[in-house]
């Protein structure tokens, strides 16, 4: 049996059930305890585990990311909560330099199993300093890996998996996710985790294929609906769920059965998720391609804030829709 | 500044180095050779062309590693910047691995992928070995962090040079160290350049960089480092603070680098004074006094200390020649030690690309 949860409370669930496994993982960010979360998805957990396992942390970013890295290399678990991924600028020598690298310039004597977790979005109104979307960065260092869940079953799966990995795994999510629902399996039909590297079809079609990861998924599926009413067009929408470990032959595989592509992709154009994507698809599915790959990113500028253009900034079913109907 | 009681205090008459017997002060000094010995070695084959990067030489500074790493239990850490020969062989690492690891050679400690400023061996409690400026001062909150977490009677001993004090995550690890109570002691090696620009010319400071602390409610003290002895008297009561306290401490140990920020540091002659240099080498260089005093209190002979430099000489030359011999990495090891799960060749490894070569 299945029961619907929000991604909130999915992600909350998954994080719930990995402090009851592990005693090692503790829970740690500015104002995941007493405040339960800037966006409620640790509500609770602070009263349930008490100070040691859900700790507020100051406004400081490389100071605990920093401390989160030092202690994973002597065995414990920290899961490390950005309030928003943007903040990741002030944190980036850590995450960087120190926890994607310390395996390798160690000679594999050091491990790093940390989880960096929280909204990596566009589209509230907050401006540019908080809507970045860096999936793509993170996946561009080897060492890392990077996943963005866009349902509520995918988050929970996703957490934990993150939590077991012996690396460390950042993982995006988006706060316009959160409220969401969808069904998640049920605790007692066993445990729930999706392992990093496995695309999901979220929509069987024939004609186009649109690729997509968070939210983007969503957009493309309300798109899809748009082109299959309007225009008869059956798209099947993959969701990349993993960023790194990526899912390449999910990829070709939709490619060679569709033979059309349009990557839906968050990121801004120059260098995104999409980009690498593109690249594959070129590189293992040429000769499948019946039409040139085109791409719907954000439009390549800062993330503005106008709530009465921003959406248009960004990927959604209407850029989608236009996008496809150019493939002739 | 050391204030004058401190100046006039015989360190030798400390407890914790009272405790220590003729054939450990010998094994001290040894130490400090040996690690004098290494370096100058690894100098002549870094100018030889035999290793690429970076050289970031220790000598000067060998009573700091060696006098602090000597208080260290079991459960005791350590970790420092680029400047980390020095702290290797105080823990323990062998010449062997670590001149092949100069060398970029596949016996190295970190098989030839870290280079000189990358030395770390966890198996004796020394986590590197960090290329960039104080960021490794977030990693030692951490490793003290863990210990209090897992409920381990120790502490860390988190390393930086002065030119570390002005970074923000220094300043964000001391706050959170004290904010939380945690085990560690930063331990400033002052040796008065952040590269080439003097301590007057790049900090800020009250009397001495170690009293910043006092803005993070934190203990602080400065340390004469050509004194051993008062290392390691002094570097016991933070340790012992922080082990049965959980409280931070910040120490400042006054020292001096012979030779330039690094090898290929051009100008190390043109900011610092051949006097300067002189008075050092004659006066404070750690070892010179170190054997001045051993050879008073009778413990060590001329003769004695003769000997001791010359095995870690030869043991130094040993390493070049072990390093030498060793096999380069091969192209496949390019692509070991990324991801745990391909290294051990899990199911997981298998779900999806961790790779993305053409």
């Amino acid at each position: 049996m299945s029961r619907t949860l929000t991604y909130r409370e999915a992600l909350r669930e998954g994080l719930d059930e990995e402090l009851a496994r592990d005693p090692n993982v503790v829970l740690m960010g500015e104002e995941v305890a007493q405040y339960n979360g800037a966006y409620k998805v640790t509500e609770g957990l602070w009263k349930k585990w008490g100070d040691k396992r859900v700790v507020d942390t100051p406004i400081s970013e490389a100071g605990f990311i920093g401390m989160g890295i030092g202690a994973s290399m002597l065995g414990v678990r920290p899961v490390m909560e950005l309030m928003f991924w943007s903040f990741h600028s002030v944190a980036f020598d850590q995450l960087v330099n120190n926890a994607a690298n310390v395996r390798y310039m160690s000679g594999g004597l050091c491990s790093c199993p940390i989880v960096v977790r929280g909204p990596a979005n566009g589209g509230t109104g907050v401006g540019a300093t908080h809507s970045h979307v860096p999936e793509g960065l993170f996946a561009a260092f080897p060492g890392l890996k990077v996943c963005a869940p866009a349902t509520p079953a995918d988050a929970k799966g996703l957490i934990k998996a993150a939590i077991r990995d012996n690396d460390p795994v950042y993982v995006m999510e988006n706060t316009m996710l959160y409220g969401n629902t969808g069904e998640v399996p049920d605790p007692a039909d066993g445990d729930h985790v999706v392992p990093l590297g496995l695309a999901d079809i979220k929509r069987e079609g024939s004609d186009v294929s649109l690729i997509a990861h968070g939210r983007s998924v969503i957009q493309a599926l309300a798109a899809a609906e748009i082109l299959k009413d309007e225009h008869g067009i059956n798209c099947e929408v993959l969701d990349l769920r993993s960023i790194r470990p990526l899912d390449v032959d999910a990829i070709l595989k939709t490619v060679k059965k569709t033979n059309r592509v349009v990557l839906v992709d968050e990121s801004k154009p120059f260098g995104g998720v999409s980009a690498m994507v593109a690249m594959l698809i070129q590189e293992h599915a040429f000769d499948y391609l019946d039409a040139p790959i085109k791409r719907v990113c954000s439009i390549d500028a800062p993330s503005i804030y106008s709530p009465h253009i921003e959406h248009e900034q960004l990927p959604n079913p209407r850029r989608i829709v236009e996008k496809v109907l150019t493939l002739g | 500044m050391t204030s004058d009681i401190t100046q006039n205090l015989d360190f030798a008459h400390s407890p914790i180095n009272q405790a220590l017997t003729p054939e450990r002060k010998i094994e001290l000094f040894t130490q400090m050779v040996r690690i004098r010995r290494f370096e100058q070695a690894a100098l002549k084959y870094y100018t030889g062309g035999k290793m690429g990067g970076f050289l970031h030489l220790y000598i000067g500074q060998e009573s700091v590693a060696v006098g602090t790493i000597s208080l260290g239990g079991a459960d005791d850490h350590f970790i420092t910047a680029y400047r980390d020969h020095g702290h290797a062989l105080a823990v323990g690492m062998g010449m062997n691995e670590c001149m092949a690891e100069m060398f970029g050679k596949q016996t190295g400690c970190s098989k030839g992928k870290g280079g000189s400023m990358h030395f770390f061996a966890p198996d004796k409690n020394f986590w590197g070995g960090h290329g960039i400026v104080a960021g490794q001062t977030p990693l030692g909150l951490g490793l003290g962090y863990g210990l209090k977490y897992l409920g381990r009677e120790g502490c860390c001993l988190c390393y930086l040079g002065d030119g570390a004090v002005n970074q923000g995550a220094f300043h964000e690890s001391l706050n959170i160290a004290s904010l939380f109570g945690i085990p560690v002691v930063y331990i400033i090696e002052n040796n008065g350049y952040s590269m080439g620009t003097s301590q007057k010319r790049s900090s800020a400071f009250n009397g001495c960089l170690a009293q910043r602390a006092e803005a993070y409610a934190m203990e602080w003290d400065v340390i004469d480092g050509s004194d051993i002895y008062e290392v390691r008297a002094k570097t016991h009561i933070a340790m012992e603070r922080a082990r049965k306290e959980h409280k931070p401490t910040l120490l400042e140990i006054d020292t001096y680098r012979y030779y330039g920020h690094s090898v290929a540091d051009a100008n190390y002659k043109k900011y610092r004074t051949p006097e300067e240099i002189e008075n050092y080498k004659a006066n404070h260089d750690p070892i010179v006094t170190f054997q001045r005093r051993l050879i008073n209190e009778g413990v060590l002979t001329e003769d004695q200390a003769k000997e001791i430099n010359k095995a870690a000489s030869d043991e130094a030359a040993a390493s070049v020649k072990f390093a030498d011999e060793s096999p380069a990495p091969t192209i496949a090891d390019i692509s070991t030690d990324v991801y745990w799960e391909s290294d051990n060749d899990t199911p997981a490894s298998k779900i999806g690309h961790h790779f993305f070569n053409d």
